[in-house]
């Protein structure tokens, strides 16, 4: 399975002198099955230069997995060229949302109106297939095996595993480590705190034993009480999963848009002082545009 | 009879998609929404004192989208499954539909109806604190949502339901009863065919569906509830609709050892439920 890394910033894209080197697209990962079949994970600005690349092999039959909808995981959807070429395929994968009450299929819908893109789905000559998923059931793409999982964001969101041929990868998407929403001592304490317990036991059990694990990793420990509730985690957060799922490779992503790449490797630096490897722990990496890696 | 025919099942099921919830929960929801920094514990407890807001979003939890292991009864634990953005934002989209209107053509009075529920929730939760076994969350829930059948007639059949409230008052008969023979069916048969729809537990269910059952019930669910509703109507909490109260049955009193009058005397927290449950139903003294 080869792992290519196409976008890796968060929130909005940050492009520029300061972020040459980790890059400024947003969420966009290229998974290559040992068969050769393509798995894109999110469709940030990333998946731009991706589709450029996907000409030379056409027709393209893409499966994208939406982790959720936010606009820096579903923003380079329109510009997915293939989508514009007859003979293509793309089929999108995501969860249904219940405030819209709509799946997956309302991702092109939305950015697809007249105000704001000059092409209508009507108008784009490939296949567009929509398939709304549930948690814990598990697709399957040719010789790999997609299994979602509910994280902890402001909208639904999937963490995926894929599994093919004995290796294994988890993208986290965008994910915030529980918290209890009542203090020591209120009535509802107790109860909450029992359901976060098997929540994030369920999550590690949904990575446990990953070749790599691609996580959220937005803030620094320091940073994350001006954030609480945003929906993201840290570096010590993503670590600790990593650890606890006996992840043999943690990928830091979803960097933070004001994070140049100096500031971003000073922080990483700080942190694996403190998380030095421990025996088979996880080797902890931070995720670069343009980074591929082979399992 | 007493069963549902297909066709009243579907009718009353599409019309609860569109029912507003309860005026006090609706005016919270978008005060507490208003503030970016809205606290998750005070939505929470907003929405578990309003049985529509409860229902419309263990319906959505509870549902094939989201495949969950088991069925799950607690506004926590949507928050944790769903989060609390997407809890948040539901509540808003029910608030957005409107409020019940206190005057209804059934003549049937919400607010007092609230009351009556809450303070049975309150009271069911409470009892099944002294059992053990039975999870006072779920019986608080149970409590909740024991008469939703009635305030879905009130809406939805108001002529027929009006009908079986004067024959109660009138022939001092259960309204359940009434209901059987003025609709053919009886709320209990109506709330648990919904429950049932939205895929809630199957102890919630059946603790709708037994509520005024002697015979069928069982398990300390039923038994909380059961007693709770005789207990807030005994002791005026508010308006159910239904003038007769029940001697609670012998399998019921063996639970809590003794009975109606006894079980209300060990009740010490009532009246903290009371309080509670008129501040947010707007009726009593102090509301």
């Amino acid at each position: 399975m080869k792992i290519r890394f196409w976008g890796v910033r968060g929130s909005i894209p940050s492009p520029g002198p300061n972020t040459v080197k980790y890059g400024g697209n947003t969420t966009c990962i290229e998974i290559r099955t040992d068969d050769n079949e393509l798995i894109i994970l999110d469709a940030g600005t990333g998946i731009f230069a991706l589709s450029q690349a996907l000409l030379k092999e056409m027709p393209v039959a893409a499966n994208v997995f939406i982790t959720h909808t936010h606009w820096d995981h579903i923003q380079g959807l329109p510009f997915f060229i293939p989508i514009f070429i007859p003979g293509n395929t793309l089929r999108l994968h995501g969860a249904f949302d219940p405030v819209s009450g709509r799946g997956i299929e309302q991702i092109m819908e939305v950015q697809l109106q007249y105000s704001y893109f000059p092409v209508r789905e009507a108008e784009m000559k490939a296949k567009i297939e929509y398939e709304t998923l549930m948690p814990g059931q598990s697709v399957q793409i040719g010789s790999a095996t997609i299994t979602p999982t509910l994280l902890n964001h402001p909208v639904i969101n999937f963490g995926y595993r894929i599994d093919c041929n004995g290796k294994s990868v988890f993208f986290t998407g965008d994910h915030e480590p529980y918290y209890n929403i009542y203090a020591p001592g209120d009535e509802g304490y107790e109860e909450y705190r029992m359901l976060i317990e098997d929540k994030e036991k369920s999550i590690i059990e949904a990575m446990r034993g990953v070749d790599v694990l691609i996580a959220d990793s937005s803030y620094t420990t320091g940073e994350y009480p001006s954030k609480k509730g945003w929906g993201h985690g840290t570096f010590d957060s993503s670590i600790a999963m990593a650890k606890k799922a006996g992840a043999r490779i943690v990928y830091c992503t979803h960097h933070e848009p004001t994070r140049n790449d100096e500031a971003l490797e000073r922080e990483f630096e700080k942190v694996l002082a403190l998380h030095p490897r421990e025996g088979c722990g996880p080797e902890c990496r931070l995720a670069r545009e343009g980074e591929e890696i082979e399992i | 009879m007493n069963q549902i025919s297909p066709e009243l099942a579907k009718k009353l099921t599409l019309a609860v998609e569109k029912m507003p919830a309860f005026p006090k929960s609706v005016q919270k929801i978008l005060e507490l929404t208003r503030n970016l920094d809205c606290e998750p514990k005070q939505l929470v407890q907003v929405i578990e004192k309003d049985p529509v807001m409860t229902v419309k979003i263990l319906r959505v939890l509870n549902s094939a989208y989201y495949n969950l292991p088991s069925k799950i009864t607690s506004v926590n634990h949507s928050v944790v499954f769903l989060g609390f953005n997407t809890i948040k934002n539901l509540a808003l989209s029910i608030a957005s539909v409107g409020i019940l209107p206190k005057y209804n053509a059934a003549g049937f009075d919400i607010q007092h109806y609230l009351l009556h529920s809450l303070t049975t929730a309150g009271i069911a939760k409470s009892l099944a604190g002294k059992l053990g076994g039975a999870d006072p969350m779920d019986c608080y829930i149970a409590g909740l949502l024991h008469d939703f059948g009635k305030v879905v007639f009130a809406q939805f059949m108001p002529d027929e339901f009006n009908q079986a409230m004067q024959k109660s008052r009138s022939e001092n008969i259960s309204l359940h009863v009434a209901e059987s023979q003025v609709i053919g069916v009886d709320h209990t048969v109506v709330g648990s065919m919904l429950a049932e729809k939205w895929q809630f537990p199957q102890t919630l269910i059946d603790c709708i569906r037994n509520h005024h059952s002697a015979d069928s019930g069982e398990g300390g669910m039923w038994a909380s509830v059961y007693a709770a509703n005789q207990i807030s109507k005994k002791l005026s909490f508010g308006d159910s609709g239904n003038p007769c109260i029940e001697t609670l049955p012998p399998a019921v009193c063996n639970y809590f050892g003794g009975d109606i009058d006894e079980i209300i005397a060990s009740l010490r927290d009532l009246p903290k439920i009371v309080e509670e449950a008129q501040l947010f139903s707007q009726v009593g003294a102090d509301a």
